[in-house]
């Protein structure tokens, strides 16, 4: 049996789908399908292979701890017994699915804390960096940092979850020059040093973003969490052409001007979503090249996904760890590090794609950020693939202009009450209206984000902010105006509707009504998604 | 003369509640209502005279009434056989045009003094409709002497009879009544000029009363749930502020009233009741679902009106007395006490409401009376099949034009 970990990873591929291809595999949330894609006008982008990952962690953390980036010293020569430091880092949202254990997060954390306690700190906060996400359970935080830095900082009330809607916690340092608030943690914002940990999954996350955004709420979010950003981020995974991320690095300099020292660390991961080997591992080879053992395999899991009920389903998806290995991490002055970091992420991600066509197909899996160890709802259905999957580009979108998207999931009407409440009211009341992102933004999002039983929820329990689905919505905009029309294939037909959205059985039923939009034997790009790749569309 | 008549008959009644329990009125088709050649009642005295129905509506007491569904409660106050219909445009021997005030108080009854409430105008109030010179009966359409309005010609008092303005068709006429009634219910609120309301049903009790609200309390919010699209569309157009799915009553007075939520479960985030909520609401079913529903979205020391008749309910008292609440019923109309302290009668009232707001175009279908079991059907399922009210036609009768 060939060891495949010794072959040198194989860049991304763009299939050109003929009468001899097999099907392709969709992520259709918590089961899949295997399409034939029309030959001939259908093309199938496939991510790269996973990266090696480091050899040596915990070294190479040390290592850029020590040999930092930019204008900064290394992060033992910032420390000093007297200080306020304060520690902050991403939340359950990356990465996507959560990783194994150790996570990225625990062992740069330790290393952090190792060398704060050589320098005799003392007041050191740890701060899940979670914006107006929902809190962190207990578990999950233990999953991020470790058992022993929780039970070293939780119990002492050291270890927390930001917490945007605490009038004595936050403060707002200043305003950027396009006169925008930017709020910002109080304990940060008295630190002597704010340490940020990262995990960059893609390539919007990271930079000012992740203190300007995380460690912020309502009043500086709404700066850039509008309509207006994001049709004018094209897209937002891509920097040189993101008005998301022009706005968090104008207040990332508010930041830095009110005095607020930060030490980056960023961190890449390879995409090895589901395993080189294991019971998923099929879920990221190409379709030509599986074995008899992985259509086996396969065939075996659709047939035991087939008879669960969607519940034991759901449970079997949210257990799985993804065993992601770091491929990189650097530390010091925030954009020197993002910089690189943007170059790693890069390297694992790009496919150079040659132009748009027609339609543009997708099968969303059964997680997104903001489902984690919940329920994927409709509107974060809509968030997943035209927030997310849409903006996987640079240059253009992998649809042209007035092009179609056909996304499949089954897309049930359901919420998680704990982690959703305002979803459920933004489902029932705002779609109801409207689907259109600026009417919605205008008319329903004060009473929403000031909605003090929202805020109650997010402060004391597990729910997303009462402003969130709006943003989910926003982060759609810029496709919901690019697309001449949006079908979901196997979908809840009510709950598609309520989208704004047109439901389909199947895939060539979708490819036939999309061509009432497209005209006769469209072309066609099938993202192969996740793992995730980043489409170069020339 | 043709009339369709309403017979007590114990095993018809019975069979009546089993087939109305799977398909609503379909009692019509075994139940105790049939076709027959009725006499034309006689007058009991002269202040009475005989009107011949133009239009006449099927109300959903009536249709409780047939399917077996409605209280033992009413039966002594009805006296059999009756002829129903009480919602009534007709033509009087003068050729007056009228709609008919179905109440049979005490002036009607020749009781003289007559009870408290009638001296005070609160005809639906009466406490005497039992007594008096003819047999009982609430209203016209259940009393066996008088008639009723699902036939060629009945008998009424004078007191009960308003003549129609030329301009409003008989189409706007039939609805007088019924609108009476939302009038009624919204004016029973006693909201504040900047309140909130819930009406709970848009069948043609809600939608007329969400009409009245608006009207006479022009700055209100106004909830009403609606089951289908056609009762939404028409609750937003007839004046409510939102209008949404009956299970979506909790979280959407929530947002309207700026509450906070309390869930029974260990799930947060759920909303099984409110700590605060509706200043009123009106409840135009009558079922134990949605007055719990109404218990469940009023603020403390809010009140609840029931509007739609109710039977026997099973409801969970304890936030009444827990919250305070008032639960009222709003039977019918009488006199009402406006805003700005003036008097009128809940039919005058009603009769410029339904011209202003267009009620007409509540009116969905009308049927002769020969093909009573199909109206009734559709009446029974108005809503699911896209209808709002539904009336007999008797304009075309030839026997009308022999009396
Ligand atoms: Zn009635
Ligand atoms: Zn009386």
């Amino acid at each position: 049996m060939k060891n495949e970990k010794n072959l040198a990873p194989r860049p991304g591929f763009v299939l050109d789908v003929d009468r001899t291809s097999p099907p392709v595999l969709f992520h259709h949330g918590d089961t899949f399908k295997l399409e034939k894609l029309p030959a001939g006008r259908s093309r199938v982008i496939y991510p790269p292979e996973p990266l090696e990952g480091l050899r040596d962690p915990d070294s190479a953390i040390r290592h850029a701890l020590e040999n930092p980036i930019g204008d900064s010293e290394p992060l033992s020569a910032l420390l000093r017994p007297d200080m306020k430091l304060t520690i902050a880092f991403d939340d359950i949202s990356l990465p996507l699915p959560p990783m194994r254990r150790p996570d990225i997060r625990q062992r740069i954390i330790e290393a952090v804390l190792d060398l704060a306690a050589e320098a005799g700190v003392d007041d050191v906060h740890l701060i899940a960096a979670l914006a107006i996400h929902r809190r962190m359970t207990e578990d999950e935080l233990r999953h991020a940092v470790g058992d022993r830095v929780y039970d070293a900082f939780a119990p002492s009330g050291r270890l927390y979850n930001h917490d945007a809607e605490d009038p004595e916690g936050m403060v707002v340092l200043g305003e950027t020059p396009h006169g925008e608030d930017v709020q910002f943690s109080r304990r940060a914002a008295e630190s002597d040093l704010v340490v940020y940990v990262n995990i960059n999954l893609v390539s919007m996350d990271g930079g000012h973003k992740s203190t300007a955004t995380g460690l912020s709420g309502y009043t500086g979010l709404r700066h850039h969490h509008n309509v207006h950003t994001m049709r004018n981020s094209t897209s937002f995974m891509d920097q040189e052409n993101s008005e998301l991320h022009a706005s968090n690095w104008r207040m990332g300099k508010v930041i830095r001007d009110a005095g607020v020292k930060i030490f980056q660390i960023e961190t890449t991961v390879n995409n090895n979503t589901f395993g080189r080997s294991g019971p998923l591992a099929v879920l990221q080879k190409r379709e030509w090249e599986w074995s008899a053992r992985d259509r086996a395999s396969f065939v075996a899991m659709q047939k035991g996904l087939d008879v669960m009920p969607s519940s034991a389903r759901r449970q079997i998806f949210n257990s799985w760890e993804a065993p992601y290995e770091m491929t990189s991490v650097q530390a010091g002055e925030v954009e020197a590090v993002h910089k690189i970091t943007t170059e790693n992420v890069y390297k694992q991600q790009i496919v150079e794609v040659e132009g748009q066509t027609d339609i543009l197909t997708m099968g969303l899996p059964y997680i997104s950020p903001y489902n984690v160890n919940s329920v994927m709802n409709p509107i974060l259905v809509m968030c997943l693939g035209l927030g997310y999957f849409f903006n996987m580009y640079r240059g253009k979108p992998l649809v042209r202009e007035g092009g179609v998207v056909i996304m499949s999931h089954p897309t049930p009407w359901e919420f998680h009450s704990v982690h959703h409440p305002s979803y459920i009211d933004f489902f029932e009341q705002v779609l109801a209206d409207t689907t259109d992102p600026i009417e919605i933004e205008r008319k329903y999002e004060k009473q929403f984000a000031e909605d003090e039983w929202y805020i109650h929820l997010y402060r004391n329990s597990y729910a997303y902010h009462g402003v969130h689905p709006f943003y989910m919505w926003y982060w759609g905009s810029h496709a919901l105006e690019h697309l001449g029309r949006v079908i979901i294939v196997g979908g809840d037909s009510s709950a598609v509707q309520r989208l704004g959205f047109q439901s389909a059985s199947t895939l060539p039923d979708a490819l036939e009504m999309a061509s009432d939009v497209v005209g006769p034997q469209p072309t066609i790009t099938h993202m192969k998604n996740p793992p995730i790749f980043l489409a170069d569309v020339k | 003369m043709k009339a369709l008549e309403f017979r007590r008959n114990i095993p018809r009644y019975a069979a009546a509640r089993l087939a109305g329990s799977f398909t609503p009125g379909r009692g019509s088709g075994v139940g105790p209502i049939r076709l027959v050649d009725a006499d034309l009642p006689e007058l009991p005295n002269q202040d009475w005279e005989i009107v011949r129905p133009r239009l006449s509506g099927i109300c959903g007491s009536d249709l409780a009434t047939i399917d077996g569904k409605s209280a033992r409660y009413f039966e002594p106050l009805v006296s059999f056989p009756f002829i129903p219909g009480h919602e009534v445009v007709g033509d009087l021997q003068d050729g007056t045009r009228v709609v008919l005030e179905p109440v049979l108080g005490c002036l009607s009854r020749n009781i003289d003094p007559p009870c408290k409430s009638c001296q005070d105008g609160q005809l639906g109030n009466c406490e005497y409709v039992t007594f008096g010179e003819i047999s009982p009966g609430i209203q016209t359409g259940s009393c066996c002497d008088t008639g009723g309005g699902w036939s060629i010609a009945f008998a009424a008092h004078t007191s009960q009879l308003h003549p129609v303005g030329k301009d409003l068709s008989d189409e706007a006429a039939v609805m007088i009544e019924p609108t009476a009634c939302g009038v009624h219910a919204a004016l029973s609120t006693g909201i504040e000029p900047e309140g909130t309301v819930t009406v709970i049903g848009s069948g043609t009790l809600g939608l007329v009363t969400i009409s009245a609200l608006r009207s006479y309390f022009p700055d209100v919010k106004i909830l009403a749930t609606a089951r289908y699209p056609h009762q939404k569309s028409l609750a937003l157009d007839l004046g409510a502020d939102v209008a949404i799915a009956p299970n979506e009553i909790k979280r959407a007075v929530r947002r309207m009233t700026k509450s906070r939520a309390i869930s029974l479960s260990t799930e947060d985030g759920n909303v099984d009741r409110l700590t605060g909520g509706s200043d009123a609401v009106i409840d135009c079913v009558g079922s134990s679902e949605s007055i719990t529903d109404a218990l469940s979205v009023t603020r403390p020391r809010g009140k609840i009106v029931l509007v739609g008749m109710p039977s026997s309910v099973n409801i969970e008292l304890t936030p009444l007395w827990h919250r305070e609440i008032q639960l009222v019923g709003a039977y019918t109309y009488g006199t009402e006490k406006l805003a700005d302290g003036s008097v009128a009668r809940t039919f005058d009232l009603a009769a410029d409401l339904v011209d202003s707001a267009k009620l007409d175009r509540l009116l969905s279908a009308v049927y002769p009376l020969s093909r009573y079991q199909d109206a009734l059907e559709h009446a029974a399922s108005a809503g699911h099949r896209g209808a709002v009210k539904i009336a007999f036609d008797l304009r075309s009768e030839k026997e009308r034009d022999l009396l």
